[in-house]
């Protein structure tokens, strides 16, 4: 089989605001195969869960304008139309959305929100559906499941109100599921827990799994391939190995060089690196970290493609027009991988 | 659920307890119109003869004897106009059916009405459909009811003849002319409540459409119709629902006295209309009263109805 299970193309999605067009994700591609875990990193606002939600037709709307190409198992989904989309939903996609607090209906039992999707897909009488909760409550680490799936959202805590967004992904074994920083609200022993969850996931089902985060030290731990965003675009990707040993974005050496400052304290959200991520509304031309790289040359007004410009490495993709040995002595700071500090005019 | 039922009653009866209390001091002790035993004596009446009266009505006890006294007499029908000298409790009672008919019928009709358009609106949201309702309820908000009334009376029952021009019938007498008799009324009263409604329902859809679990029950593959309904409009009901307990109290309670009088219907609002012309506080604070009484009723029951359709409430 030469098709992964996820393609993406070239995605672009724009927001028509008021002041006008935001262009949330802007040139996004990347691949998923079959029982890959690949993460996605990139400081906030960089488009990540906008690429998610495109991806369920979740950004769908008369103000959005999405153009592109993302196939799941050869089938394109964006141009798919609502009655097949909702088939997709949910069961061949899930998604664990950012915010738990908000992300589940107040005024339902939590296990008749999880039902209600089993439900949705599955030949099921209630009974057996809410014996599947149950399951899934247990598999993700929630203690006397049956008595807790009677409650309601506002009864639990974040990370509890996670775990159930989590069984309820699960719930019908998707072939793709899209974690949107789904370890963020919890305590260590549990964020382990939910990781084990996911590569069980991975290797009973096979399903692909799309994981954004910006803690990358989970990223180190599950992840087979790593896509960094910035500003809207995948600014580079490849194996977790290249990612963190060979990088050749300098936005990929800042995020590196922020976690061995910040080593003490895991969760600090990434990254520390000086000056703002562009405005969506007037991106700057060519390169979009251009205006805050210490690298940054003439070249960097005309837009990097994002492509293979290792010479030993064809899935290592990146948008950095600097040669590849100069990159190499570039990056070291002090003997280690970071983003040298800014050059002031 | 039953602890917070208790609790919200408990708190309706003292509600209701002030609330007379402070109307009995507003229209019976600090009257506009002057010394009750004065109204009552007539204005050739010595002041010997108010004093008689003062004392035999009990005028000069204090407030509060006065007070229980007043409440007594008016729940168990032996109040009486002090100018024309009828039995409050039997007018209200004449008056009621009508404005029972009325308020009950177009209750219904302009809840289930602006439930329809509002929601047509908000999913229509931005296109054609809900251009033209938006302007639609800009005029029903802004028709006064008693014009609405005259128009429908002179276009639909006197020119074309399809309505009666005035009147109530009873339904006992023929629930086809009651309900003939009704349906102008019906309409008048309607459409500004209809109007203002349907926009404030629009707003509340929009606004939950927005809500992160409206995005996960898509995300869970459901359609755009279970949706709505089970995810959205479960919530964005609450907000009109509250304001149609509280507007359907004040209209059972008389508030529609404009609609009441362009229509003749004879009810509790057209006896309010008259009590305030002849300075009658016997009957205005009666019907004061009944008003009071239907709005603290309905807001305890729209308060226990939000405990039922939200959990979080129940905790509070
Ligand atoms: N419906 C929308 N209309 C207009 N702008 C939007 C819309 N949805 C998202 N955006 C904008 O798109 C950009 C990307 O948002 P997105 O949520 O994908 O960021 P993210 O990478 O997930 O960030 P975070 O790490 O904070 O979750 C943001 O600037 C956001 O304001
Ligand atoms: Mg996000």
């Amino acid at each position: 089989m030469s098709e992964p299970l996820l393609q993406i193309e070239d995605l672009a999605v724009r927001f028509r605001t008021d002041e006008g067009a935001v262009r949330a994700v802007d040139g996004v591609s990347l691949s998923v195969e079959r029982g890959e875990v690949v993460a996605v990193v990139g400081e906030s606002g960089s488009g990540k869960s906008v690429t998610g939600m495109t991806l369920m037709g979740l950004t769908r709307g008369p103000n959005a304008e999405i153009s592109g190409s993302a196939r799941l198992d050869g089938r394109e989904l964006l141009t798919m139309s609502n009655r097949e989309l909702r088939a997709v939903r949910g069961n061949d996609i899930a998604m664990v959305f950012q915010d738990p607090m908000s992300s589940l209906n107040p005024v339902y039992r939590v296990g008749d929100q999880i039902v209600e999707q089993i439900r949705t897909h599955q030949q099921l009488s209630r009974q057996q559906a809410m014996a599947r909760a149950v399951e899934l409550m247990e598999r993700v680490g929630v203690p006397r499941a049956a008595e807790r799936l009677r409650s309601y959202p506002h009864e639990f805590s974040g990370g509890m109100r996670q775990r159930v967004m989590i069984a309820m992904a699960l719930s019908c074994s998707p072939k793709l599921l899209i974690a949107d920083e789904p370890t963020t609200a919890l305590d260590v022993t549990i964020q382990a827990q939910i990781l084990e969850e996911l590569r069980q996931l991975r290797s009973e089902t096979n399903a692909g799994i799309i994981l954004v985060t910006h803690d990358l030290a989970v990223v180190a731990d599950i992840a087979d391939r790593v896509v960094v965003m910035y500003s809207g675009r995948v600014v580079e990707q490849g194996t977790l190995d290249e990612l963190f040993y060979d990088p050749q974005h300098p936005y990929t050496w800042g995020l590196l060089g922020s976690i061995t400052r910040v080593d003490s304290d895991r969760s600090a959200r990434l990254p520390a690196i000086d000056g703002m991520p562009p405005s969506l509304l007037a991106p700057p031309p060519g390169c979009h970290f251009q205006p805050r790289c210490p690298h940054a040359f003439e070249r960097c007004g005309e837009v990097p493609e994002l492509s293979p410009r290792t010479p030993d490495s064809p899935g290592h993709l990146d948008r950095c027009w600097l040669e590849v040995e100069r990159k190499r002595t570039l990056r070291l700071v002090d003997g280690q991988i970071g983003l040298a500090a800014p050059v002031r005019a | 659920m039953a602890r917070f039922v208790i609790r919200r009653l408990i708190t309706m009866v003292l509600m209701l307890i002030v609330i007379s209390f402070v109307t009995f001091l507003l229209f019976i002790v600090a009257l506009p119109g002057g010394n009750p035993a004065a109204l009552i004596a007539g204005r050739l009446a010595t002041p010997a003869e108010v004093h008689l009266i003062s004392v035999r009505y009990g005028f000069d006890k204090p407030i509060w004897v006065q007070y229980v006294r007043t409440m007594a007499n008016l729940f168990d029908g032996s109040a009486y106009s002090y100018q024309e000298g009828f039995n409050v409790m039997g007018a209200i009672t004449r008056g009621a059916p009508a404005t029972l008919s009325l308020s009950i019928g177009a209750g219904v009709f302009w809840l289930l009405s602006s439930i329809g358009l509002g929601t047509l609106a908000a999913v229509r949201s931005g296109r054609y459909t809900d251009r033209v309702l938006t302007v639609l309820s800009m005029v029903g908000v802004s028709m006064p009811p008693f014009l609405l009334g005259a128009v429908l009376i002179y276009y639909v029952s006197y020119k074309a003849g399809v309505l009666p021009i005035n009147g109530y019938i009873s339904f006992t007498v023929s629930p086809w002319q009651w309900f003939r008799h009704l349906i102008g009324p019906w309409i008048t009263l309607s459409v500004l409540f209809i109007g203002f409604y349907s926009r404030v329902l629009r707003g509340s859809i929009l606004d939950a459409q927005g809500e992160d679990y409206v995005r996960t029950a898509r995300a869970k593959g459901l359609s755009e119709r279970r949706v709505l309904v089970r995810h959205i409009l479960r919530m964005s009901l609450l907000p009109i629902i509250s304001l149609w307990g509280l507007d359907i109290a004040q209209v059972i309670g008389g508030g529609a006295i404009l609609t009441e009088s362009v229509w003749g219907l004879h009810g509790i609002g057209q006896l309010a209309f008259n009590a305030i012309g002849a300075f009658d506080t016997v009957t205005l604070l009666a019907i004061v009263l009944l008003t009071a009484i239907c709005v603290v009723v309905m807001s305890a029951l729209v308060d226990i109805l939000y405990a039922v359709l939200d959990p979080r409430i129940r905790l509070g």
